[in-house]
């Protein structure tokens, strides 16, 4: 189960500390992981389930370049930040 | 004291004038375009435009603003790594009193260009853009990262400082021949925890460098208020009393103790606290703050100060700050009280003493 962190700036739609979720890529986890908070989901994933644009994914220490971070594979330990990219502030 | 001002805003280009009846204010240049900054130096002005449509330019008065010409814009080459296209001009500067025709630009996104000939022709600065660490660079505010302050240093030209939001603070030593990132001390808690002390990712919103003491540097960071007594490889952080977010900043020219910053509430919020706007000052470097109120609105303001929205000129006492809602204020006691000179401008990007 991956680790999944959210940004602070969610604190008031996501549940505190970090959650876990099974998932063979980010996506997979993010969607397990948001499966039953539609609005915490709908922060994170556009309507069309693409990744915002100014939400910015590390996984294991790196910044996920925005294109292809959903698609990004991930182990069972990995380790996933879901912060607020300062772009988009 | 300098009674000129030029305010670069999103409508246009001012030039205000300080007359017995107070500050004359003059639409010089650029109607209905967004002017990201401007530069006055030995009797030019430099304007960089970013039209909606076409583009970021450059243009330059030989007659105070009554004539314009465009220069050619700064380009990143083709065979640049990642060939990106220049979205808008954050900041201009000269090149030191040992390089009279010298100028820099910072650029979003983060190309750092050089003039030599006053802004005929332009050179990328292929070593900044080519450091390994630009790979974990990325935007703060805009989508590209990009460069808002360059300072050579008063007693080394070619000893040249900037700060990439976010992407750290820079030095050369050497004309821009090679680079190091500094910035030991500072703290990023909008990446994970591992990185948050990773130089090449700092977000520091603006930096002001003290003119008689260049060591002596001041930085409004996405996360706090620093100061450097080492020319920006080791920071402090401050702790004022009031909200340590925003994004201004200015540097006394002479009192390496003092220093001035727009709190506003912090990155989600960006406004002033309860809609009462202040400027603070510290006169100890950092130790004691007083909370500068008096002549500023004080009930339903909402105010923000850009990066290049505050300044001091050389005497020191007078300063100047422009808001994004359009509101501009002058001081003439550092401070202490505040005069507001137009609350209809344009929102405003920059202000600068001339």
């Amino acid at each position: 189960m991956a680790e999944i962190h959210f940004t602070s700036h969610l604190r008031n739609i996501v549940p505190d500390g970090p959650l876990s979720a099974a998932g063979a890529t980010v996506g997979e986890a993010l969607a397990n992981v948001l499966a039953d908070q539609p609005q915490a989901r709908s922060y994170v994933l556009d309507d069309r389930g693409g990744l915002r644009k100014h939400v910015c994914i590390f996984a294991d220490g790196e910044r996920l370049a925005h294109e292809s971070a959903l698609a990004r594979r991930i182990g069972p330990d990995s380790k996933l930040y879901v912060m607020q990219a300062l772009s988009g502030g | 004291m300098s009674d000129h001002l030029l305010i670069a805003t999103r409508k246009g280009l001012f030039a205000l004038e300080r007359k017995r009846s107070g500050w004359v204010s003059t639409l010089i240049g650029f109607e209905g375009v967004a002017v990201t900054n401007a530069l006055a130096a030995d009797g030019v002005i430099y304007a960089a435009l970013k039209h909606g449509h076409f583009g970021a330019k450059l243009h330059r008065s030989d007659d105070g603003g009554a004539t314009w010409r465009e220069l050619a814009a700064p380009a990143f080459p083709a065979d640049a790594a990642d060939a990106p296209s220049l979205f808008q001009i954050w900041t201009m500067e000269t090149g030191g009193r040992t390089h009279p025709d010298r100028l820099w630009i910072g650029a979003i996104p983060a190309g750092l260009f050089r003039s030599d000939d006053r802004g005929e022709s332009w050179q990328l600065v292929s070593s900044l853009w080519n450091v390994p660490e630009r790979k974990r660079w990325f935007g703060g505010g805009y989508d590209a990262a990009g460069i808002h302050s360059i300072s050579p240093d008063p007693r080394d030209d070619d000893r040249v400082f900037l700060a990439i939001s976010c992407g750290g603070v820079w030095e050369s030593r050497d004309t821009g021949d090679t680079w190091s990132v500094l910035g030991k001390g500072l703290f990023a808690p909008y990446v994970p925890p591992e990185q948050a002390e990773d130089s090449a990712i700092q977000d520091p919103h603006r930096v002001a460098r003290c003119a008689s003491a260049p060591d002596v540097m001041w930085m409004q960071h996405h996360a706090g208020i620093y100061r450097s007594a080492d020319a920006g490889a080791h920071w402090t952080r401050l702790s004022p009393p009031t909200d340590d977010f925003g994004f201004a900043v200015a540097a006394h020219p002479r009192q390496a103790q003092t220093a001035w910053f727009v709190p506003a509430l912090k990155d989600e919020v960006r406004m002033p606290r309860d809609g009462a706007l202040c400027v603070t000052r510290t006169d100890d470097g950092g130790q004691s703050w007083e909370i500068m109120r008096h002549g500023l609105p004080q009930r339903d303001a909402y105010d923000l100060i850009y990066r290049h929205g505050l300044e001091v000129d050389e005497s020191g006492e007078r300063l100047a700050m422009g808001s994004t809602t359009g509101a501009l204020w002058t001081s003439e006691d550092g401070g202490r009280s505040w005069q507001l000179v137009n609350a209809h401008l344009p929102p405003i990007y920059a202000v600068h003493f001339v």
